[in-house]
């Protein structure tokens, strides 16, 4: 009997570049508006928008925890996984190093993402 | 060593010849600002947790010119990758089949644009809502 074929992990990188690549087309630009250009330019939307004690409930809050943990995750891992595959694309011969550094870089963002919200508290 | 010194075709400006591979790369190139702007909200996140003062300073440091430069370009980089990514839909998605006829590519990206441009108002509505 053969042996099993060696599962692939590209399965998993690809859902996530395929969930943050959603989450980013359907929210990026708005919250990009919001957070960068609206809130400090002082905009549309009311001063005290982002004011610590709102974001501090916000972030303390169970869905607004979950809101903020995957933007930021899904960000970096769909940015990670399209940067690697591009470097090909620029002359850049991409092996395990590249790979690591890619996915390595997103990895670490989002256990600094999940160690704040931890610290923030419920 | 190696005595064989094999012709290598060079890479240098391949993409450049063909406006094809112009948007291709700098449809790719949006996720160096999907990066940098999650880089951003993090360091946020990151000073929410160390309290009131570490928060308004990241505040304040929104307000500098860079960053509203940087997220002047965001905003068009972001805007950009939604585009893209609804154009390319149609072919990274399996075929939809709707009463035995399959689904045009057109209709595929009109909807998703549609979605994203309602997701965009209903986010802003939901801040609005929560802000007041």
């Amino acid at each position: 009997m053969k042996a099993p074929l060696k599962r692939s992990n590209a399965p998993i990188f690809w859902a996530l570049f395929g969930a943050g690549g959603m989450l980013s087309a359907l929210l990026g630009p708005m919250l990009v508006f919001i957070t960068g250009l609206a809130l400090p330019l002082g905009l549309l939307l009311p001063a005290d928008t982002m004011s610590y004690p709102k974001m501090l409930a916000f972030a303390q809050n169970f869905i607004g925890k979950g809101f903020i943990f995957a933007i930021i995750a899904l960000f970096l891992w769909h940015a990670a996984h399209r940067i690697f595959h591009s470097l090909h694309d620029i002359g850049i011969h991409a092996g395990t190093g590249a790979k690591l550094l890619c996915y390595g870089t997103a990895l670490l963002g989002t256990l600094i993402a999940a160690y704040a919200l931890l610290a923030i508290g419920f | 060593m190696n005595k064989r010194r094999p012709y290598v075709r060079s890479m240098d400006g391949w993409w450049r010849k063909n406006p094809f591979f112009v948007e291709y790369m700098i449809h790719e190139g949006t996720a160096l600002f999907v990066a940098a702007y999650a880089g951003v909200l993090l360091a946020g996140l990151y000073r929410l947790s160390q309290g009131e003062a570490a928060w308004n300073s990241w505040l304040d440091a929104l307000k500098n010119p860079w960053y509203i430069a940087f997220h002047l370009a965001a905003l068009a980089a972001l805007s950009y990758h939604t585009y893209t990514w609804f154009k390319i839909m149609p072919r990274t998605m399996p075929p939809v089949v709707v009463g035995g006829e399959r689904l045009p590519g057109w209709v595929i990206t009109a909807g998703g644009l549609a979605a994203a441009a309602a997701s965009c108002l209903g986010l802003l509505a939901l801040v609005w809502g929560m802000a007041r």
